[in-house]
C-alpha cells in the first residue's frame, strides 16, 4: 500500500513559505484564482484573517470561506532596507497592516507605491498577485 | 505562603564571538552567581535552563547544561519564551519555591548568536513570529517593531528624534557597564548625519541606532525560600510580584499597534500582587530591544500616560537622577541582547541596584525595582517587582 500523498499546497504561498500542510490550503487555490479569502464561523459569526479551520470563540462552528473585498484603512507600514535570509532579492519592500473593520489583513504593499505616498489611515485594497518566482501572494494598492 | 528571595546573581560580559561552547558560557555566569550567593552546589535543589532554540545545534539543553554545572541528579526544566525566556524561568522558579516543592532553585539563561550571520539570525528571530502567515512576506524583528513605531508616531506625534534620545541615554550608561557589548557614546547628531552608521535605515522609521545588537552571553539568578534565604546569609532581595501575559502572534490579531498589550497586562498583575502602583517604583529595567520598545514600556508600565512617553525622555526623567530611572545599565541597546540571557541580566541589574552595589550606575537609595521583559514582538510579557522588604 502506497503512502498517502500530503496536501502541501501552502508551500506555494509567499516569497519563502515556512509551512506546507494546513487545513486551510484552499486559501492558495482561491488566491491563484484571484480571490483573497478569510474564514467566518458559521455558528457565532466571528471573522478570521488569517483564515482558520477552527473557531476558538464558540468551539462548535465550522469556519466558512469569505472574500476580502472593498476598502480597508492602512493601520501602519514599514519599508525594509535590510532583509532576513531568503528575502534580500526583494529589497527594498514595504509591509503593512490594513483594517477592514471586522478583521485586519497583514501583507506587502505594492512596490509601485513610494513611501512618500503612504500615510496611516489611507484607503487600501487587496489584490491577488504572483511573486517573481511564481509563488502566489497578495499586495495592497491605494484604493 | 512565605516570601521568595533572590540570593545570588551573575552574568557574563555580553560579547560578540564568545570563544567557547554553550556549556562554558553558561558556567561563567553560574560561577559568578554562586560566588555572589556564597553557597555550594549541594544547596541547589533544581535548575531552570532558559534559551531560544535553533541558535545552536544542541537540542534539550537543560540536561546537558545541568550536568556540566555539576547539578545532577537534581531535576532540571527547560523554559522558552523567546527574548523573555529567563524572566519566565524566574517565574517558574518562584512557583517551585512558593509551592514548597523546592527550597533553592537556580535559573540560568543563555544564548550564543554570533555563530550565525546577521541575516540568519533575523530569520531565526522572525520564526518566533507567525511563520505561516507573516514570515512569507519577509518579516523580521526590527520590521515588526517599526510597525509599532510608525503607529505610535501617527497616533501621538512621537518623532524619530525622540527615539534617538532613548539610544543616547542607553549609551550614557553602556559606557559605564563593563559587561556591555557596546560601550561607545552615541549623540543625537549621529542620527541626523546621513553618513553615520546610527542613521542608516533598517526598517522605516527605525535606523541602525534604534536597534540593539545580537550578542553571546549568559545570566544566572538563584532563588530561595524565605527560611533558606535568611539561613544562607546575605540580605536577600524579595520577589514581590510576578505578572505574565500573552497576545496574538499575528499583527492582524492586535487591537492597536501603539502599545504592547502584554506589557500592560503583566504590569497590572505584578502591581496588584505587590500591592504597589507605578509611582512606587524607584528603578526599572525595561525591554529596549528597540528604542520604540522602551517608549512603549514607559506608557504600558504607567510611568507615563499613553502618548506621553516622549515627555519623560525629553525631560531626562528616565536618567539616573530623574523621577523614574530606566535602564541605567545601558539596557539591551548597549548591553546587547543574547535572547535567553536577557531577562536574568535585567534581574541582576535590579538586584544590584536594590543592594546598593551598582557602582557608577547606582540610583539613590532605591527600595522597589521593576523588570519588564518582552518575548517576541509582544507575544509574551513578564513584569517582575523586586523589593528590599
Ligand atoms: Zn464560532
Amino acid at each position: 500500500m502506497g503512502k498517502k500523498e500530503l496536501d502541501t499546497r501552502f508551500a506555494r504561498f509567499g516569497t519563502v513559505s515556512f509551512a506546507g500542510v494546513t487545513q486551510v490550503n484552499d486559501f492558495v487555490d482561491y488566491l491563484e484564482d484571484g480571490r483573497l479569502m478569510g474564514t467566518k464561523c458559521n455558528h457565532c459569526g466571528l471573522y478570521f484573517f488569517p483564515p482558520r479551520a477552527h473557531c476558538c470563540q464558540c468551539l462548535s462552528g465550522s469556519p466558512e470561506w469569505f472574500e476580502v473585498t472593498g476598502e480597508g484603512r492602512l493601520v501602519t507600514y514599514s519599508t525594509l532596507h535590510y532583509a532576513p535570509a531568503g528575502f534580500q532579492a526583494d529589497l527594498p519592500y514595504t509591509i503593512g497592516l490594513v483594517d477592514y473593520g471586522q478583521y485586519k489583513v497583514f501583507g506587502r504593499l505594492s512596490p509601485s507605491l513610494g513611501e512618500d505616498a503612504l500615510h496611516v489611515g489611507m484607503a487600501m485594497k487587496a489584490k491577488a498577485d504572483k511573486t517573481a518566482a511564481g509563488q502566489v501572494t497578495y499586495v495592497f494598492e491605494a484604493a | 505562603m512565605g516570601k521568595v528571595g533572590i540570593i545570588g546573581v551573575g552574568q557574563t560580559s555580553f560579547v560578540r564571538q564568545y570563544p567557547g561552547s554553550i556549556r562554558e558560557l553558561v558556567f561563567d555566569g553560574f560561577k559568578e552567581a554562586m560566588a555572589d550567593a556564597g553557597i555550594s552546589s549541594g544547596e541547589i535543589d533544581a535548575t531552570v535552563i532558559c534559551s531560544a532554540p535553533e541558535y545552536d545545534k544542541q537540542r534539550s539543553p537543560a540536561g546537558v547544561l545541568s550536568e556540566y554545572l555539576g547539578l545532577n541528579p537534581q531535576p532540571t526544566f527547560y523554559v522558552e519564551t523567546l527574548c523573555s525566556s529567563s524572566s519566565t524561568g524566574l517565574k517558574l522558579a518562584y512557583s517551585l519555591v512558593a509551592s514548597g516543592l523546592h527550597d533553592v532553585v537556580l535559573v540560568s539563561g543563555f544564548q550564543i548568536m554570533s555563530q550565525l550571520t546577521s541575516e540568519e539570525s533575523q530569520e531565526r528571530m522572525a520564526r518566533g513570529a507567525d511563520i505561516q502567515w507573516e514570515s512569507p512576506f519577509g518579516t523580521m524583528m526590527p520590521a515588526y517593531y517599526a510597525l509599532h513605531a510608525q503607529s505610535h508616531m501617527a497616533s501621538y506625534g512621537t518623532s524619530p528624534e525622540d527615539l534617538a534620545l532613548i539610544r543616547v541615554k542607553a549609551s550614557t550608561y553602556g559606557q559605564m557597564n563593563e559587561k556591555a557589548v557596546y560601550r561607545k557614546a552615541v549623540t543625537p547628531e549621529m542620527f541626523s548625519d546621513p553618513e553615520n552608521k546610527m542613521a542608516q535605515p533598517v526598517s522605516s522609521p527605525l535606523r541602525t541606532g534604534d536597534c540593539c545588537a545580537n550578542a553571546d552571553g549568559s545570566s544566572c539568578v538563584i532563588v530561595a525560600s524565605e527560611e533558606k534565604a535568611r539561613a544562607l546569609g546575605r540580605k536577600p532581595v524579595w520577589i514581590k510580584g510576578v505578572g505574565a501575559a500573552s497576545a496574538p502572534v499575528n499583527m492582524a490579531g492586535r487591537k492597536d499597534l501603539s502599545h504592547l498589550s502584554v506589557g500592560r497586562e503583566a504590569a497590572r498583575q505584578a502591581y496588584a500582587m505587590a500591592g504597589i502602583s507605578a509611582s512606587d517604583v524607584d528603578v526599572a529595567e525595561v525591554h529596549d530591544c528597540f528604542t520604540i520598545a522602551e517608549m512603549m514600556a514607559y506608557e504600558d508600565l504607567g510611568f507615563a500616560d499613553p502618548g506621553k512617553g516622549r515627555d519623560l525622555i525629553r525631560s531626562g526623567q528616565t536618567y539616573k537622577d530623574g523621577k523614574i530611572p530606566v535602564n541605567v545599565d545601558g539596557g539591551l541597546l548597549s548591553k546587547g541582547h543574547p535572547i535567553g540571557a536577557t531577562g536574568g541580566s535585567q534581574i541582576r541589574t535590579i538586584v544590584l541596584q536594590l543592594r546598593g552595589e551598582a557602582g557608577a550606575m547606582q540610583v539613590d537609595n532605591p527600595n522597589i525595582g521593576l523588570v519588564h521583559n518582552i518575548g517576541g514582538v509582544g507575544l509574551y510579557g513578564n513584569v517582575t517587582i523586586l523589593g528590599l522588604d
